[in-house]
């Protein structure tokens, strides 16, 4: 089957068109040997099937971060190509343009946002333009699906551009000084409404205010909702599920079967958290605790990224990430991981250095609690007091901040500076929003359930074979002596390599005390990643620097779970 | 009057003189748009170090201080 391309600048709405072009069987995969993500799906063009391939976006084919390395790899096996260009900035498109013609394969545009232009005052002359570059070039509004009909047509007709002289670097800019002179005509116009409040987002002082009250109206978001759908859907489904599972209880009476389905019974109840069964504690973690808030999360994600707003948090943000070795644009894997700690260390090769990624990536995963584990610290804290809760993250906050700041000075290698384009507030669309997010939240149930029933299943085989109190006899001395808690919660912090959230949940029965439980979830969160996120640490990070980075987690756990030990407990 | 980016204060035009780095730093900063010629406003100057933010071609792109030392404008 061919394959087309499809290309472009960031934030010029690329994946909008690819999902026009594509429609619902679309296939997200990483590309070999790599874990950069990148959407495949099929169109129909005339009698033939095509593949259709999102690239990461990228400026020109001389990448600077592996996404972009990815993007060059892609049209080097690309049959036809299809550049997605903003119209809004013509100018800044057409190096890649120019790029792309050299490449000598057929080549279509798809000049996107012409409306926008259009009311911006910003008028483009299609014919001089599409002689100027001798390819088909094609007017869209992927939004409203204008335009696609004639992008797919133009496809099947793609021939090879009929002229391509390779220019020099200086020639190129000298060409397209040329060719916009040419084509673009500029109406002059005033600051609209949308400028002036994309300027007070982005000025330190009026924008720094605004973005912390952004991100506290995102968590207050995401509580508010997840509370909601776990109270008026989640609630009533598991009520009905508790009776159903108490008469499955009572048919297959007292042994491993019932031990490992529905698990302990207290007065012949089913307790949600505490009974370990697979179709109890195993449906009851993922889907009634920690699925709502994982919703919102995503949901505000993609409002947030939609509107244009994290470019924004990521230049407020520049000034302290710099000191941390890294420099804004960190703030989004660091504000993923606050999701789920897998696309967070994923998102971290949008940095352009080998240090950078590798502090993101420890400071990720040492220091940030996903929804899953946040959902189930809520759970267990909340319900003593806040202050507890606080007091966790409070510590977490310190250690990500002096960590960067050790790391930064440490770890050999560049640290490049920010530069970043910070594209136009626009107008978020619900089908758009609904898609990206059940796409993501189709992943973590993919991919968490699994985990949690291994990590439900070894940990009642263990039980009742006894390994279980040997292990907790072991390194009983380290947890109950050196972070004063109970014996007992060694097993559950050591099962924090399976599941965090799961492993929160085994913290409840052990009564600990409330300052126990803060230093337990805190060495919890700094301590070993979850097995899902280490899969892609070694993967991003290679055996060398995955080994530096559990060095670094093991040594902050255990000096920050000692020091509250002696702050907190006063022993 | 000849002077590099970090200098110039909020709400100040310049034409681009030069760029001053590697190859690849001038290329990439070309696709942004930033290349001899070009006329830039600065949006904001964070402080503590921060990044300079420029508007040129009708967009905003943000800046580390250490880049925007290496960019040379003329003063408009």
């Amino acid at each position: 089957m061919r394959k087309v391309v499809l290309m472009g600048n960031p934030n010029v709405g690329k994946s909008v068109i690819f999902s026009r072009l594509t429609g619902a069987n679309v296939i997200s995969s990483n590309y070999p040997g790599t874990t950069v993500e990148f959407t495949q799906g099929r169109i129909r063009v005339g009698e033939e099937d095509l593949i259709l391939v999102d690239a990461p976006g990228t400026y020109s084919l001389n990448a600077t971060n592996r996404a972009e390395e990815i993007a060059v790899r892609m049209v080097e096996e690309a049959d036809l190509i299809i550049q997605v260009i903003d119209a809004t900035t013509l100018e800044r498109n057409l190096l890649l343009t120019l790029e792309l013609l050299e490449k000598n394969k057929p080549l279509v545009i798809a000049l996107n946002m012409w409306d926008e232009a259009r009311h911006t005052g910003i008028q483009i002359d299609l014919e001089r333009l599409r002689a100027q570059l001798g390819v088909p070039i094609i007017p869209t509004v992927a939004l409203t699906g204008e335009g696609i009909k004639e992008l797919v047509e133009a496809v099947s007709h793609a021939s090879p551009p009929e002229r391509t002289v390779e220019l020099s670097d200086e020639e190129k800019w000298v060409r397209i000084g040329a060719i916009t002179g040419d084509v673009l005509t500029l109406t002059h116009r005033h600051h609209t409404v949308r400028e002036r409040i994309s300027d007070a987002t982005i000025h330190p002082i009026t924008g720094i205010p605004i973005g912390v009250l952004v991100l506290l109206a995102s968590f207050a978001a995401v509580w508010a909702g997840g509370e909601a759908i776990r109270f008026f859907v989640l609630d009533p489904i598991f009520g009905v599920l508790q009776s159903v599972l108490g008469s499955l209880a009572g048919q297959l009476g007292p042994g491993l079967i019932r031990d490992l389905l529905i698990g302990r019974l207290f007065d012949g109840e089913i307790v949600w958290e505490e009974s370990m069964g697979m179709l109890t504690t195993g449906l009851y973690v993922p889907f009634a605790i920690v699925l709502p808030y994982i919703v919102t999360f995503y949901t505000v994600l993609a409002l947030l990224e939609d509107l244009g707003y994290l470019p924004r948090l990521a230049t407020l943000a520049d000034t302290l990430f710099h000191r941390l070795g890294m420099h804004g644009h960190a703030i989004i894997p660091c504000f993923l991981g606050l999701g789920c700690n897998v696309p967070g260390v994923l998102a971290s090769r949008m940095l352009e250095t080998k240090k950078q990624r590798l502090i993101a990536a420890t400071l990720i995963s040492v220091t940030t609690p996903c929804t899953a584990q946040t959902a189930m610290i809520f759970g267990v804290l909340g319900a003593q007091g806040l202050q507890y809760v606080v007091l966790v993250y409070a510590t977490l906050i310190g250690v990500f901040l002096v960590l960067g700041l050790i790391l930064k000075r440490v770890v050999p290698g560049e640290s490049p500076e920010l530069l970043l384009e910070i594209p136009p507030y626009r107008m978020p669309r619900g089908a758009v929003l609904f898609r990206k997010t059940l796409m993501r939240v189709r992943g973590f149930v993919l991919e968490a359930i699994p985990f949690l029933f291994a990590g439900i299943l070894i940990v009642n085989l263990l039980y009742f074979s006894g390994l279980l109190a040997i292990i907790g006899m072991i390194f009983a001395p380290f947890f109950a002596g050196w972070l004063g808690l109970v014996p007992e919660a060694t097993i559950a912090l050591m099962m924090g390599f399976l599941r965090k959230d799961l492993a929160v949940g085994m913290l409840i029965p052990l009564g600990m005390a409330p300052l126990q439980l803060v230093i337990a979830v805190t060495v919890l969160t700094l301590n070993f990643p979850c097995v899902a996120t280490f899969a892609v640490l070694l993967k991003e990070l290679g055996p060398r620097d995955l080994a530096i980075t559990l060095l670094i987690m093991v040594v902050t756990a255990t000096l920050v779970g000692g020091a509250m030990r002696v702050i907190l407990l006063g022993v | 009057m000849e002077l590099p980016l970090v200098q110039l204060g909020e709400g100040e035009r310049g034409v681009v003189t030069r760029v001053i780095g590697g190859v690849g730093m001038s290329y990439h900063l070309g696709a942004l748009g930033i290349r001899g010629g070009k006329i830039l406003t600065v949006v904001a100057r964070h402080p503590f170090g921060g990044p300079v933010v420029i508007e040129i071609d009708g967009r905003a792109i943000t800046i580390g201080r250490g880049i925007a030392a290496r960019i040379w404008v003329e003063k408009k």
